[in-house]
């Protein structure tokens, strides 16, 4: 349980880092080290160079801007869990952090580097997906941003090319008059999810549904957005029965079947976590109104 | 003798690049020059002796190697001893001596939060974080249970661990 041998860069600028990144065959990025020095000890992971970016000045700044968050890639879950500014604009966010892991790991790791390891049950990945976020990333190549739509691969798999780091990444506001929840389901708080759910719902004046947006991680190979619950909750009255039937569409979306919980009893969870998030959304959304 | 580094557990990384550090440990200053790939874990128990920080799983899960970096919780399993560089660091031997208890050392004393011993400096650091950096810190079970979730005991059950932080908050609070 020790790691293997590699070279140590400590990167004084993102520049820095990514020149690294291009002149060694298998490089990693040292922000958290919560999921990557894990695989190191394990030797899952045996890179040639580990680049540590958390001397890089100016990745540790939350800004929010018309109620979006972007947050650098050394921004850690505790510092954006306890933000009150971040809170006051957008507080889908710490609802969600609060399922990662504990304390003293959100101490140290970064949700960038969450998106970057893109565990398929990871809590912040999935929370991206829901609002249409995106990241910057920085390679050799210049400058781009990647919507979560066009990210996540499959477990542990992004697109991002292997010279490029995330320097950012964009949550976007919540709706006008929408409401929110982050729902989940583990063994002990703080594990990985068996499932969980993020939800945001915009009812319009009618009282119906306007808009919904649904995302899943733990269910399938990567973080999912839950199309077809969403285009079958718009629209209705957002009664007990029309959400039920809407949540029972996840069930062809849940392919895990690992860690204990079968696709039968994950299915069950994850259509019940739909049920919980839905309500405790529009409940909220409605508090928001009054 | 007790204050001469333990060779034989680095030994294998002795012909490695060497990256000098310089760190401070409850209070006292190190100069060392270590391999990358060094755990801080390893680096307190073997390089600077202080074994009162457990090792018990090395990938985050069980919380025995909690310390405080620069006054946080963090696992040191999960910290290279290259990256606190510069740092401040506060180990279990910093919250009292045989002597003189610290008042969570104390607590868990008086409540039998312990058995084996081998999940207690976690356990100790992450409640003494808990009750030190909460001015109003939720003394619920639920509240105890969710502060303590990230540490696990083979032995006591958490029953006596739930009411030594309690006693722990009264004895801090007492004078
Ligand atoms: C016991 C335990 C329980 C956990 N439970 C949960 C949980 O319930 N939910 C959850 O979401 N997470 C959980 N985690 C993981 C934790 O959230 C990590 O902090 C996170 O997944 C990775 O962030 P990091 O900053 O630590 O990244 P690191 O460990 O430093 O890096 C992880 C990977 O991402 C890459 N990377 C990191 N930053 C960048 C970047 N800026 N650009 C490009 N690549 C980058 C690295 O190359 C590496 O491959 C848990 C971890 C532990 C040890
Ligand atoms: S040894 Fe570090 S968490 Fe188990
Ligand atoms: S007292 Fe033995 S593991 Fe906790």
């Amino acid at each position: 349980m020790k790691p293997a041998r590699f070279e140590y860069v400590a990167a004084k600028t993102v520049a820095e880092a990514i020149d690294a990144r291009s002149s060694f065959d298998d490089t990693v990025i040292l922000a958290g080290g919560q999921s990557l020095i894990p695989m190191l000890n394990y030797r899952v992971a045996q890179p040639d160079a580990v680049i540590d970016i958390n001397r890089v000045p100016g990745l540790d700044t939350i800004s929010v801007d018309n109620g979006a968050v972007r947050v650098g890639a050394l921004v850690r879950h505790r510092q954006l869990e306890l933000s009150a500014e971040a809170f006051a604009a957008h507080p889908l966010l710490r609802e969600a952090l609060d399922n990662v892991a504990h304390i003293p790991i959100r101490n140290r790791g970064t949700i960038c580097g969450s998106i970057a390891h893109a565990d398929a049950a990871a809590e912040m990945p999935a929370v991206l997906v829901c609002l249409d976020g995106f990241v910057t990333a920085q390679g050799s190549g210049g400058e781009r941003n990647v919507p979560a739509s066009d990210l996540f691969l499959f477990h542990m798999t992004t697109t991002l090319d292997s010279d490029e780091i995330i320097t950012s990444a964009t949550f976007p506001a919540l709706p006008k008059g929408s409401g929110y929840a982050f729902e989940e389901l583990t063994r002990r708080h703080g594990d990985y999810a068996v499932a969980g759910i993020c939800a945001v719902i915009t009812p319009g004046p009618d009282g119906n549904c306007a808009s919904a947006s649904l995302s899943a991680c733990g269910i399938a190979e990567k973080p999912v957005r839950l199309s077809a619950v969403e285009a079958a909750l718009v629209g209705t009255n957002l009664s007990d029965d029309a959400v039920s039937a809407a949540a029972a569409l996840v069930d062809d979306m849940v392919t895990n079947e690992d860690d204990g919980a079968g696709g039968r009893y994950r299915r069950q969870v994850a259509r019940t976590l739909i049920t919980r998030a839905v309500a405790k959304a529009c409940q909220r959304a409605a508090q928001g109104r009054a | 003798m007790l204050n001469q580094p333990d060779r034989t557990a680095t030994q294998g990384l002795a012909d490695e690049d060497r990256i000098p550090v310089s760190v401070t440990v409850n209070g006292e200053a190190y100069e060392r020059s270590v391999s990358p790939r060094l755990l801080l874990s390893d680096f307190l128990r073997h390089e600077l002796r202080l074994t009162g920080t457990h090792v018990g799983c090395e990938h985050g899960v069980c919380g025995c190697c909690t310390i405080r970096l620069n006054g946080e919780t963090a696992r040191s399993c999960l910290t290279l001893a290259v990256q606190v560089d510069g740092c401040e660091i506060h180990t279990v031997e910093s919250l009292g001596s045989k002597s003189a208890l610290g008042p969570v050392q104390q607590a868990f004393k008086e409540c039998h939060g312990l058995q084996c011993g081998y999940c207690t400096p976690g356990f100790l650091m992450v409640v003494t974080d808990y009750l030190e950096n909460n001015a109003d810190p939720d003394l619920t079970d639920a509240g105890i249970r969710t502060a303590l979730s990230g540490n696990l005991c083979r032995c006591t059950g958490y029953q006596n661990i739930v009411a030594a932080v309690r006693r722990a908050h009264k004895i801090m609070h007492a004078g």
